[in-house]
């Protein structure tokens, strides 16, 4: 599925767009229209570029990019408020006094009800329960995603299949019976419990996603490569590996910015003093007791934030396939 | 010349075999076995631990007496229409929008994609902020002089559910665009040209000929936004925690609080049951339609 | 002696056969082809042969060996892809030493056959370089050297020259020809181009459905095809097949083509008896055909032009033949227009005739 989403440059060639432009009589002023029939076909069109027709484009993307980052923008002016400033004030005002006290607070001193260490120690935890979910889920649905694109076995198709109808699952229905089998392994409640959990429920997407990029690679490179006598993790490791570093990057980028906001397994497989920065965050927010500070809530919500924001900024269109690939995850 | 036999089966592409054994567990143990276990187990008594004792339909008869879960199927199915409905038309107009072979394309889609990246309690929690009543957008209308201006979705049980909605749509609709945008960009440019010959207006294009040419992104976007619908639970738990009252309950919320917060574990697995059956009602249509008899083909 | 022979090979894919008990033995030395149309089953059969698919039944032997559920790097055979299937993050030496390495070979002994097989295909100057940098005859002949340096009896090629544009096809063609001349290694060759089959093998075994068709060599194939299959799918522009009945027997034997005309079979190396009304489908090759202005002495029959296709050399003379169409080629020298009338002889040592309902050469 992942395939389809790859977003395509544009040709320079006469595109759909132009033609698009070219047909739409009706925001095209007609003189304009008269004047290019006049030219010929060798003439290029007269670009204006303040037509009523691009005035009604770009205003309407513009007013949507403006409600678009509205949010990110109150968070932002907000967490650099001092809490009189924002009792008196318009939240979508500038701060008048700019102040990071509430970034330093909502770090490492904010308290969620149980503690007041802020976020630091939840990011610590998502960081620990990151690392090695994204590592062993990406070793385990790349290989097994290998073994079934290039040595198909028997029953490997129908497994792939339960696999994949198993991602349309509500987790709900799978959580408890997880819960039990955790426990009875002693592992519930612990950080190794969750990145299991995150390595069986990445499982269906991730493998999906390798099976389909190995399998279409060339079928006559891994048939070469078994006359050359290698064999099952020679071809993996050698040849397969060194090919494919644009997928697993996909796979990271979908893995990381998955399992840091995931909210729901971190509050059910972890304790208190091993939640995520995801659940850390939400009671801090939303413990009702004390004093509720607006400001260090929204520098707490931007620092949690800023992780997936980060890679999306960074990894620009691989993590649209990234997270188009993920949105199909159950 | 000698003639061999074949030779056992087992060991024969045995690394492959060995590699797939999470994959196998997994499908086995926790997708099929779990899942059995609490649709079995949905008929039994459990409260704090799953107990062996089954009473029929008792869970499921509690369960469609209970305000809590009418409350949470309303919801879902409110926020499932609206989001459904806008998502596509929003996601398509958009990305119509940004096909138009535009300056600064890549910014625009940037800052439409970027709520995708965030996660749920963090979009519930700056929605919270700003629908808040005190502060947010009610308090800035009222104090350029409307002051009976009332805006405030998330403290009137009457219509929580749309403040959550407006989060939700800020937070998925730029997922759809950019799947409609790849769609768009996928249809051959002879197709528009041939419309153009044709004197076919614009609109008609895209309503007659486009449209219908993206069935396949379209009914990958309606499984998309239908499966993210059906799992709401953190934005709920960030934004408003099931509230006021129990008026924006859903029912994930529902299965996670009778399972881990009141002790009644026989309700959460028949919620879960309830809600795995909506999505058979939902998928099983969709994949008999899709792949129809050649199912093998996933 | 025999250098693979293949017994009673049957292969299903599920309730399909993909090959029905085939038989095969090729002698050491010999370039036998594998021809047919996409689907016939030649590639899988080569497949089959390198240990690439799993068998459903029956024996594989190479070398004298049973091989037939040996790994294909056991098998004592190289491996040249259509696509090349260069490894494309290894230089061209590290493609020729991977197999080599992960047998472990020797190094100066690596060094050594990468030399002798670098040379003898002239790929000396690209060692270096990664496949991406190289043109395609030259990935070619890299994925040749890949087999070469292997040190093996048998080479298979599975349609190696199909990527390639005509010109440096034939070219390549020409230097795999001398490379089997040089080398003397059993060549098995996968296509379904019928003129590097005829230029290059010493036997071709024509498939369709799964069956080899017609083992034999190129000529053979060419003048005496076994069936109305075989007889179409050699030779371009291909045969043409008019269908008619006997009648009479023996000497005074002859196809009559319908509408008063027929054609004394005087001449024509029946394999059996040629029946009183048998139908039949006679067929004869545009080569076979001399188009004459006026009546010749020998047995002819009276037709029209319909249209001409100057190919350069020779055109192309459509005519019509009572109720049948026929193409003859002519010498370009000869000038004949549509709507000519001409006179058509047959050349019957080299014509074919087959059982119309069995579609088998009589």
């Amino acid at each position: 599925m992942s395939d389809t989403i790859i977003i395509k440059e544009k040709p320079l060639t006469y595109s759909a767009a132009q033609a698009a432009r070219d047909m739409s009589g009706t925001a095209t002023p007609a003189g304009e229209k008269g004047s290019r029939v006049s030219e010929g076909p060798s003439g290029s069109k007269p670009e204006k570029t303040l037509s009523r027709r691009n005035i009604i484009l770009y205003g309407t993307l513009i007013v949507v990019a403006l409600y678009y980052l509205l949010p990110l923008y109150v968070m932002v002016v907000t967490s650099m408020k001092g809490m009189p400033e924002i009792r008196l004030g318009n939240i979508f005002a500038p701060p008048m006094e700019v102040t990071f006290e509430p970034w330093v607070k909502a770090w490492s001193e904010a308290c969620t009800g149980l503690n007041c260490d802020g976020l630091s120690r939840g990011f610590l935890n998502s960081v620990q329960i990151l690392v090695p979910s994204v590592i062993l889920s990406i070793i385990i649905a790349s290989v097994n995603g290998y073994a079934l694109a290039n040595w198909k076995f028997k029953g490997g198709e129908l497994f792939f299949t339960i696999l994949i109808v198993g991602a349309f699952i509500p987790y709900q229905v799978m959580i408890y019976p997880i819960v039990i089998m955790l426990r009875e392994i002693g592992l519930y409640g612990s950080l190794t419990g969750l990145v299991i959990v995150h390595t069986i429920f990445g499982m269906p997407i991730l493998t999906l996603l390798f099976r389909n990029y190995f399998a279409s690679m060339p079928e006559e490179l891994f048939k070469a490569a078994r006359v050359d006598g290698a064999g099952f993790w020679q071809i993996y490791f050698r040849i397969m590996l060194p090919m494919s570093l644009p997928i697993f990057v996909v796979a990271i980028i979908l893995q990381v910015t998955g399992i840091w906001n995931d909210f729901l397994f971190g509050v059910i497989f972890t304790k208190p003093d091993l939640y995520p920065m995801t659940v850390q965050l939400n009671n801090i927010v939303n413990s009702t007791q004390g004093v509720i500070e607006y400001n260090v809530n929204m520098a707490a919500t931007i620092l949690t934030g800023l992780v997936p924001l980060s890679v999306y900024f960074v990894s620009g269109k691989l993590f649209v396939r990234g997270i188009a690939a993920g949105a199909v995850k159950g | 010349m000698a003639v061999t036999a074949r030779p056992a089966r087992w060991h024969r592409n045995l690394s492959a075999k060995i590699a797939a054994i999470p994959m196998i567990a997994t499908a086995l143990v926790v997708f099929v076995g779990g899942t059995a276990w609490t649709v079995l187990y949905s008929f039994t008594n459990s409260k704090l631990l799953p107990r062996q004792k089954f009473v029929g339909l008792d869970q499921y008869e509690r369960l469609w007496g209970s305000a809590k879960w009418i409350i949470s199927i309303q919801n879902l199915a409110i926020y499932g229409a609206f989001s459904l409905v806008f998502a596509l038309v929003v996601g398509f107009l958009l990305a119509a929008l940004l096909d138009q072979k535009i300056r600064f394309e890549d910014t625009f889609r940037t800052i439409f994609l970027y709520p995708f990246a965030l996660s749920f309690i963090v979009t519930g929690l700056a929605w919270q902020w700003i629908l808040n009543p005190d502060f947010g957008v009610q308090a800035v209308v009222r104090g350029m002089g409307f002051e009976s201006f009332t805006f405030d979705p998330l403290y009137n049980p009457d219509i929580v559910i749309y403040g959550v909605l407006i989060a939700g749509l800020w937070h998925e609709t730029g997922l759809i665009m950019c799947l409609m945008l790849a769609g768009l960009r996928g249809i051959d440019e002879d197709i528009w040209k041939a419309a153009r010959v044709d004197g076919i207006p614009v609109w008609k294009t895209y309503l007659f000929i486009v449209i219908p040419m993206m069935r396949g992104i379209f009914v990958t976007a309606v499984v998309l936004i239908a499966s993210g619908i059906i799992k709401v639970y953190d934005l709920i738990v960030a934004q408003t925690g099931g509230g006021p009252g129990i008026s924006s309950e859903v029912p994930a919320k529902y299965v996670y609080d009778a399972m881990f917060l009141s002790q009644n574990l026989g309700q959460g697995f028949a919620a879960s049951t309830m809600m795995l059956l909506s999505v058979i009602i939902v998928v099983v249509p969709w994949a008999y339609l899709e792949f129809g008899g050649k199912a093998r083909r996933v | 002696m025999t250098s693979v022979s293949v017994r009673d090979l049957t292969l299903k894919f599920g309730s399909l056969e993909v090959l029905r008990t085939l038989n095969l033995d090729i002698s050491e030395g010999e370039f036998l082809v594998l021809l047919g149309p996409s689907g016939c089953g030649k590639s899988t059969l080569l497949n089959c042969i390198a240990g690439l698919l799993d068998i459903s039944d029956g024996q594989i032997f190479i070398s004298g060996k049973n091989v037939t559920w040996e790994e294909p790097k056991d098998r004592g055979i190289g491996m040249v892809f259509q696509s090349y299937a260069l490894y494309p993050q290894m230089t061209v030496e590290k493609n020729l030493s991977f197999g080599l390495q992960i047998a472990g070979v020797p190094k100066d002994e690596i060094a050594r056959r990468i030399a002798r097989a670098s040379e003898i295909l002239q790929i000396q100057p690209l060692l270096k370089r990664k496949p991406s940098q190289l043109s395609g005859g030259q990935r070619q002949r890299v994925a040749i050297g890949r087999a070469l340096v292997r040190d093996v009896d048998v080479f298979l090629f599975d349609e190696p020259l199909s990527n390639l544009d005509a010109k440096l096809r034939a070219e390549l063609r020409v230097e795999l020809k001398r490379l089997h001349q040089n080398l003397k290694n059993t060549m098995i060759y996968v296509t379904h181009d019928q003129i590097e089959a005829l230029t290059l093998a010493d036997r071709i075994a024509v498939m369709k459905g799964g069956i080899i068709q017609q083992l034999d060599e190129p000529l053979t194939i060419y003048n005496r095809p076994v069936n109305l299959f075989v007889a179409g799918f050699i030779g371009s522009p291909s045969m043409n097949f008019l269908p008619g009945r006997i009648i009479g027997t023996g000497d005074q034997a002859r196809v009559d083509l319908g509408q008063g005309l027929s054609v004394p079979l005087a001449g024509y190396e029946a394999g059996g008896p040629v029946g009183d009304g048998l139908d039949v489908v006679f067929g004869v090759r545009p080569e076979h055909l001399t188009v004459t202005r006026e009546p010749t002495s020998g047995p002819s029959l009276p037709a029209v032009v319909e249209l001409v296709e100057p190919m350069g050399a020779d055109s192309l003379v459509w005519l019509r033949l009572g109720p049948h169409a026929m193409s003859v080629r002519t010498e370009s020298t000869v000038k004949l227009l549509p709507g000519d009338a001409v006179n058509v002889t047959f050349d019957l040592h080299h014509a074919s005739l087959f059982d119309a309902s069995t579609e088998e050469r009589i």
